[in-house]
């Protein structure tokens, strides 16, 4: 679907509102909107929530042979994809330049900033390694998609569990969660991107934009930092000219929210862990409130169930059982199969020239006996193959392949027969499957 | 087969079911269709003939009753004057966000393209909607009127069915604007889900009187979700946008609250 297109009126609304220094939703220039973080009942899977902006993040792990170039270290592999539900504009075929460039940063951010101590993935060296594979899927854009989608990667990493591995000389042990407790990753630092959206050539600055402001924003710079005042990465497109004191006062702004953000996900991290060793509950379920329309909403209407069960009951008996459903088709004889009991076969005006066809067929039948030998061996196969399917494909095109259910003898003869007919003419094969069908009622 | 319907589907006669939730599938036996001959003449005590029953949103007719399309609640609306228990309107009320274009209905749109003769206008469907240049008012081949990509548009669709693209005009069956055309420059446009358009369009709404005694402002409904609002200054529209938005969710109790809090101020 196209995106819809953004009014005169709305877009000179929303600058001079930004030269007032007021936002759509009430928010300060610097203000972040509410972050939630809620932890799913696998390891590894968490849903980040910024404002109405929701990422679903989930880590998962394999052991696999390592880089040549890199025997020692593990891999790591990062995906991030923007469901159509998330908005009407995003495509499930087409994926816009937008996915390209998010992705490449989160690359940038998490990989290159060694978050991750690769070196601790290695089982064997040069022969196995734990490739961790993150994903994150985009749920619903209401702007600032990398924010969220950092802070998933980041809080998914650190809620994983790997299974545990020993290695003992030659011999190395994979542990079943059952077996031994599955071991967390062991991480440096947690990089996180905050992003700045600049408006009328780099005159009013907002942080966290919401998808409005974006729409009407000149240009956006991503700084990426961790909470030791480290930045990781630092990008600005749009191509707005920023001088020195902007950027610098951008990344103290960005101390300030990086660190703020860390606590919030410590504590979110402790939280779970409590909850899972108290034994409580915890998962999607629990975390994430149910969400209620309260303008339609209707008084409890009280429900009389008292003789509920003898009605019940009484229909039961009275209604008849339902009929037996035969789901397995019944071969009659060679080369045909039939499901249930189809209509009255309608095609009265094709008498005659089913008899023609039948004299016919009957001719070719004998010439073709003799090229089976060529043919027989894949058919003998296919039709194994086919059988145990138990399918019935029936089309009438030349291109795919006519699967015929065989009984237990199979008939090489027949095969031939009929790919030999595909071969020659459709129309022929068509009407011979037809005369067949007849055959049966 | 209405007899066999009300076997098996447990179908009710469609007053019992006024004001409570229906689902689709759910058929609604009228009263004046006797099952017995299919006759549609009702010869009551001091009725004519019986008048003409309106089938809206959310039902469409099938054989002797109605058949529920949507989930919702089930609603009435007498006619005025003669007619008593026949005729009338029932429809369903139902929630979604997705606007589907209706004959007659009056929405906000966007100009997207100027291709000659025609603007297209983007109205929140699967299709652009078309407009004529000639159906503003005033407007003749020598007159044009002034609309530039990317205006705010108020006007009625005049053909909306799934077979063919949307076609909307701003002016009425005698020529006339009556409110409809472009919209002006300044103000703020918001989307919000279509209930909650319907319940702000009531008569009587309270949410709109209330708004009015905060501040004075102009707003315009689209029946397609959106709404466009202007006060005398930019923080008095974010207000009144907000508490739009936030309606949806609130109850009347939480509302009067909130309209307490801004009128201090």
């Amino acid at each position: 679907m196209k995106e819809t297109p953004l009014s005169n009126c709305e877009r000179r609304f929303l600058l001079r509102a930004i030269e007032e220094r007021k936002r759509l939703d009430g928010r300060q220039s610097y203000d972040y909107r509410n972050v939630r973080i809620s932890f799913g009942a696998d390891y590894g899977c968490c849903i980040v929530e910024l404002g109405r902006t929701r990422v679903l993040g989930q880590v998962s792990c394999e052991l696999v042979s390592p880089k040549l170039n890199r025997a020692t270290e593990g891999i790591l592999f990062f995906n991030l994809e923007l469901s159509p539900m998330a908005a009407p504009a995003f495509e499930p075929g087409r994926q816009p330049e937008l996915l390209v460039k998010l992705n490449r940063l989160l690359e940038r951010c998490l990989r290159n900033s060694k978050c991750i101590d690769t070196e601790s993935l290695c089982v064997v060296a040069g022969v196995k390694v734990w490739q961790i594979r993150v994903d994150l899927h985009l749920l619903n854009h209401d702007g600032n998609i990398i924010d969220a989608a950092s802070i998933a990667a980041i809080v998914a990493l650190c809620h994983f569990r790997r299974p545990d591995v020993s290695v003992q000389g030659e011999e190395v042990t994979l542990y079943t969660p059952e077996e031994r407790d599955p071991v967390p990753l062991s991480i440096h630092h947690m990089p996180i991107c905050v992003s700045f959206a600049f408006f009328q050539q780099g005159t009013y600055l907002l942080v966290d934009p919401s998808e409005r402001e974006e729409r009407v924003m000149d240009g956006l710079l991503v700084i990426a930092m961790n909470k030791h005042r480290e930045i990781c990465t630092i990008q600005s497109s749009g191509g707005i000219m920023l001088l020195k004191d902007q950027v610098l006062r951008c990344s103290k702004i960005t101390g300030v929210k990086v660190a703020e953000i860390t606590e919030l996900i410590q504590k979110a991290l402790e939280n779970d862990r409590k909850v899972r060793k108290e034994g409580g509950k915890f998962g999607f379920a629990e975390s994430i409130p149910n969400q209620k329309i309260s303008a339609f909403k209707m008084e409890r209407a009280p429900v009389d169930t008292n003789d509920v069960e003898e009605q019940a009951e009484e229909i039961i008996m009275k209604a008849d059982p339902p009929s037996d459903f035969v789901a397995k088709p019944i071969l009659r004889m060679p080369g045909t199969a039939q499901i249930g009991e189809g209509l009255e076969n309608s095609w009265g005006d094709f008498e005659e020239s089913e008899r023609e066809e039948e004299e016919e067929g009957n001719s070719d039948d004998a010439t073709t006996s003799g090229g089976q030998k060529m043919e027989t061996e894949e058919i003998n196969i296919v039709s194994k193959t086919k059988k145990d399917d138990d399918t019935i494909i029936l089309s009438d095109s030349e291109e795919e392949e006519v699967v015929i259910l065989e009984p237990e003898e199979t008939h090489k003869k027949t095969r031939t027969h009929t790919t030999t007919k595909q071969e020659n003419s459709s129309k022929k094969a068509f009407n011979k499957k037809r005369k067949k069908k007849r055959a049966t009622h | 087969m209405a007899k066999v319907l009300s076997e098996e589907t447990g179908a009710l006669p469609v007053e019992e079911r006024v004001g409570q939730v229906v689902l689709p599938g759910d058929v609604l036996l009228l009263p004046s269709h006797p099952e017995a001959d299919g006759e549609r003449l009702w010869l009551g005590p001091g009725a004519a003939l019986p008048g003409r029953l309106v089938c809206g949103p959310g039902l469409r007719s099938c054989g002797a009753g109605l058949l529920v399309t949507k989930c919702g609640l089930l609603r009435h609306r007498q006619p005025g004057g003669a007619g008593g228990g026949s005729g009338g309107a029932y429809w369903v009320d139902s929630q979604q966000k997705r606007y589907v274009p209706v004959k007659g209905d009056h929405v906000i749109g966007i100009v997207t393209l100027k291709a000659g003769d025609i603007f297209k206008v983007d109205v929140g469907g699967s299709e652009q909607a078309s407009l004529s240049y000639l159906a503003f008012e005033g407007a003749t081949k020598r007159n044009r009127p002034n609309v530039q990509v990317g205006d705010l548009i108020y006007g009625q669709f005049v053909v909306a069915n799934k077979d063919m693209e949307p076609e909307m005009v701003c002016i009425d069956s005698s020529g006339r604007a009556n409110g409809m055309g472009v919209i002006g420059h300044e103000g703020l446009l918001f989307k919000v889900s279509l209930g909650l358009i319907r319940k702000l369009l009531a008569p009587n709404c309270e949410i709109i009187q209330e708004l009015g005694q905060l501040y004075p402002f102009e707003i315009v409904f689209g029946m397609n979700g959106r709404i466009w609002v202007k006060a005398k200054t930019i923080q008095q529209t974010l207000i009144v946008a907000n508490i739009l938005e936030a309606c949806e969710h609130m109850t009347a109790e939480q509302r009067t609250q909130a309209f307490a809090k801004l009128s201090e101020r």
